[in-house]
């Protein structure tokens, strides 16, 4: 027993420096990543921030009619009032949190089936990566913003059908990706390894293939993202994407796009709003991929 | 082929060919860079082989590459001179330095698989270099190409030229790959390992004719080459290499003789290991009549069976194609055989790996040849060692950690090590962490397939005394695949010679070392070089006497 406790001891001490030595080593990376990253990174951080203190940093609820319809910029309300007379800068922070997190939801959705599907059949092979590979191809063939037009049409527009019918088609592209890049792991020795060793599928999906693929995953996931976020705001547009009264970029830039003819640059701004985070979510990624596969050397 | 001259020390130097003078290199890892080669001087007269011999990372091929004025990718030269011929290739122009290589220097790497275009006939790239420099016209290059074929022994060769790099073998291939190198009659040729990646009874072939074509051409080379004994045949000096310094310098037969420094003695020494023989008891492992193949194509195994008993060490031997892996699979379950059993402990084991219960898994495990693939560069040690601690005895927290430190002891490492990555430690290290995973799981019977064939010397001797002792505490037995017969004697008690997916023999190590042979068995042993610098042209006159030997080997 002594000697189990101090073969504990013994571990906890090396274990600490590896991982002070790995938070260093981050901060190194980070402070040599160039400015566009730097960006990018800061303009993200600040749509978390305005996601998660949403109701904090906005001036009024996201819902109420607090004014007249179209009011000017300044005063009362720094950005105005919408068509029905809601504040344009509350909305346009409580879109950080719906278009968003949506967003992320729908993202993390598609990376779950994406991802399981495509590790299952780079694992098993034979006619389950067959079955489920054409399946792709079936759905990757039909138009995806049309797809999902008529898919919502068919079962109705809520939040829910919209995140599975979004993350179910974009599941397919990850499908592809982690196929083919697991399909190089596979063949690894320590996967043979854990196999002989008896291992069940998910344990080898999980622990053995999965942490060795991480990066060009966490690449996608970022450009997957903007897809995602572009699609939803594009559904919204058209109006069969977040339903009112929930403030949603995409629905705000339709609902007061009359004002643009009187030159007023408001619906400019949810507009605005998802092209930057587009941008900075494409500056990170380009870096992050510009890192991993530099350290791969 | 020119039977006048005599190999070694007879041939004749001319002037000084290329000088390297305090050469250091950097590499660049992280945005740091680092000194690879610290203030190395080189000399080689016309017409003299150099041999560079050190472990891997002794930076023998960057030295190599340094010799024609370049470093490669992520690497440069940071000092010192490099004049060849008068001209200095460090200061001179890219457009000399491009003009140089090929036509006056060639190099010969380690795999010509990978160093040929897939996509074109063999003489479209051998003559390229000449056609390019405007050295002959294309009829009379293909004519020369097919001498040099010719002289350098490959089958057919006015024909092989039309053939693609996948229809020739590997031996065939490094010989094409040599004569390239001699299309423009260049002064000086780097051969980098070029025998490394071929079986031994093919590399004979090729070392001969590789010392045959220099010596007629009177060409300067530089041979570098982890093994002692190749270079032995091969080189007039040798220069041995450590951490990008140089150890010693002599002529061959001085430095075989009489080493001066204690790292060359103790690479010289590594091949002096050996095992006392034991009498074989009860099997553990019996393969009967197994007959396997990969899909419906040729029959990888046909009708093996091999016994392999209790604390034992049955070495399976054989070149690259007979089926020792392939028997490896079979016996783990990979490929489940077309016919034949596996008994194990006296019961038949299931052919799939599916259907064998958690604790049979368990008696039988294996050890690989790349501890680099073996091991997931993702897990710490900690987390290789301890999941069939977990998986298969069921322990956790403390007593897991134990157990870690137990086997941490076993393989000779230090606690410190459980938490680093793979590619936080050097080969060795990797390849004692694959064994601590082996030996997790408590078992009986450990399949080595060719454990040592990717580590330098030293470290082999490392590994292989490491297994012996684990055998003598543990009595597990071991089925050891590989093909250097250095190793066979160094630890089996029986072995096993595969040819063509069948048995050749199989018996005590004693039995099968001594003669007289089956046809094969005596071409694999007398392909093995030895430490002697006149083996090669012995061999090749013994072989000359009695053809029939080589048949069994020649494709």
């Amino acid at each position: 027993m002594t000697e189990s406790a101090q073969t504990g001891q013994a571990m906890a001490a090396p274990a600490q420096i590896t991982r002070r030595g790995r938070l260093s080593r981050a901060w190194r990376v980070l402070r040599k990543a160039p400015p566009t990253a730097w960006f990018g990174m800061i303009v993200i951080a600040i749509y978390l921030f305005a996601a998660i203190f949403a109701p904090l940093l906005a001036p009024y609820p996201e819902t109420e009619l607090v004014g007249g319809a179209f009011e000017p910029w300044g005063g009362a309300y720094i950005l105005g009032t919408d068509q029905l007379g809601r504040d344009m800068l509350s909305r346009l922070i409580y879109g950080a949190r719906n278009s968003v997190g949506i967003a992320v939801l729908t993202t993390v959705l598609s990376f779950v089936i994406g991802s399981a599907l495509g590790l299952t059949a780079a694992i098993i092979r034979g006619w389950v990566d067959q079955v489920l590979s054409r399946a792709v191809d079936v759905l990757m063939s039909i138009p995806q913003l049309i797809f999902a037009l008529v898919l919502l049409s068919i079962m109705g527009s809520s939040i829910i059908n919209l995140v599975i019918i979004i993350a179910v088609l974009d599941s397919t592209r990850v499908f592809r990706l982690s196929r083919s890049v697991a399909q190089g792991v596979v063949v690894m020795d320590y996967v043979e390894a854990a196999r002989l060793r008896g291992e069940r599928l998910p344990w080898i999906m999980r622990r053995e293939i999965l942490p060795n693929i991480m990066a060009p995953l966490v690449a996608e996931f970022g450009l997957r993202f903007c897809f995602v976020f572009l699609t939803i705001s594009a559904l919204s547009f058209l109006g069969l994407g977040i339903q009112p009264p929930t403030a949603d970029w995409g629905s705000m830039v339709r609902d007061n796009a009359a004002l643009i003819s009187y030159g007023d640059v408001t619906p400019l701004l949810p507009a605005g709003a998802i092209a930057l985070l587009t941008v900075a979510m494409n500056f990170v990624v380009d870096w992050f991929l510009h890192k991993t596969s530099g350290l791969r050397e | 082929m020119n039977d006048n001259v005599k190999p070694g020390s007879t041939r004749t130097k001319g002037d000084l060919l290329l000088d390297i003078r305090n050469l250091e290199i950097e590499g660049e890892s992280d945005e740091v860079w680092r000194p690879i080669v610290k203030g190395v001087d080189l000399t080689l007269k016309r017409g003299e082989v150099l041999g560079l011999i050190g472990e891997s990372g002794a930076g023998k091929s960057t030295i190599g590459l340094a010799a024609m004025g370049y470093a490669r990718g992520g690497c440069r030269i940071s000092g010192g001179s490099v004049v060849f011929d008068g001209i200095d290739l460090l200061g001179a122009s890219d457009e000399i330095r491009r003009k140089m290589r090929g036509s006056r220097i060639a190099y010969v790497a380690q795999s010509a698989a990978a160093s040929f275009n897939p996509a074109h006939q063999l003489m479209p790239q051998t003559i390229e270099a000449e056609l390019r420099e405007g050295i002959r016209g294309h009829g009379d290059a293909v004519k020369d190409a097919v001498e040099l074929y010719r002289r350098l022994r490959l089958p057919n060769p006015g024909e092989i030229g039309f053939r693609y790099p996948h229809q020739v073998s590997g031996g065939q291939l490094q010989r094409a790959m040599t004569a390239m190198a001699m299309t423009c009659r260049p002064d000086l040729i780097i051969f980098d390992e070029p025998t490394t990646a071929l079986d031994v009874t093919t590399q004979v072939e090729v070392l001969a004719a590789i010392r045959d074509i220099v010596e007629q051409f009177h060409t300067a080379a530089i041979y570098i080459t982890h093994d002692l004994a190749v270079v032995a045949q091969m080189a007039d000096r040798i220069k041995v290499l450590r951490y990008g310094k140089s150890v010693e310098e002599a002529p061959t037969r001085e430095m075989l003789a009489s080493p001066r420094e204690d790292y060359t003695k103790s690479l010289w020494s590594v091949r002096k290991l050996g095992k006392q023989e034991q009498a074989a008891g009860e099997p553990i492992l019996q393969i009967k009549n197994v007959t396997a193949a990969y899909g419906n194509a040729v029959r990888v195994l046909n009708d093996v069976t091999v016994t392999v008993p209790r604390g034992r060490t049955v070495a399976v031997v054989g070149e690259s194609g007979s089926g020792k892996s392939t028997l490896a699979r079979v016996i783990t379950g990979l490929l489940p055989p077309i016919e034949g059993q596996i008994i194990f402990n006296g019961e038949a084991l299931p052919p799939a790996l599916k259907e064998r219960s958690q604790d049979t898994l368990r008696r039988i495990q294996m050890i690989y040849q790349m501890p680099d693939t073996a091991l997931n560069p993702r897990q710490t040690v900690y987390e290789a060692i301890g999941r069939p601690i977990e998986f298969y005895r069921g322990l956790t927290g403390a007593k897991k950690e134990a157990r870690i430190s137990e086997l941490m002891k076993l393989i000779e490492m230090d606690d410190s090590y459980v938490d680093r990555f793979p590619g936080e430690l050097s080969g060795g290290q990797k390849q004692r962490i694959c064994i601590a995973r082996a030996l997790a799981a408590e078992p009986e019977l450990i399949i080595c397939d060719e454990v040592t064939s990717a580590l330098d010397q030293i470290v082999q001797e490392g590994i292989l005394q490491l297994l012996m002792r684990l055998q003598r505490e543990l009595n597990v037995s071991y089925l050891f695949i590989t093909h250097d017969i250095a190793t066979v004697r160094a630890i089996s008690d029986e072995i096993v010679v595969m040819f063509q997916g069948r048995v050749v023999q199989q018996g005590p190590k004693t039995k099968v070392l001594s003669p007289p042979h089956p046809p094969y068995t005596e071409l694999l042993l007398s392909s093995v070089p030895e430490m002697d610098p006149d083996w090669l042209t012995n061999l090749l006159a013994r072989r000359k006497v009695q053809p029939e030997a080589m048949k069994a080997g020649d494709r």
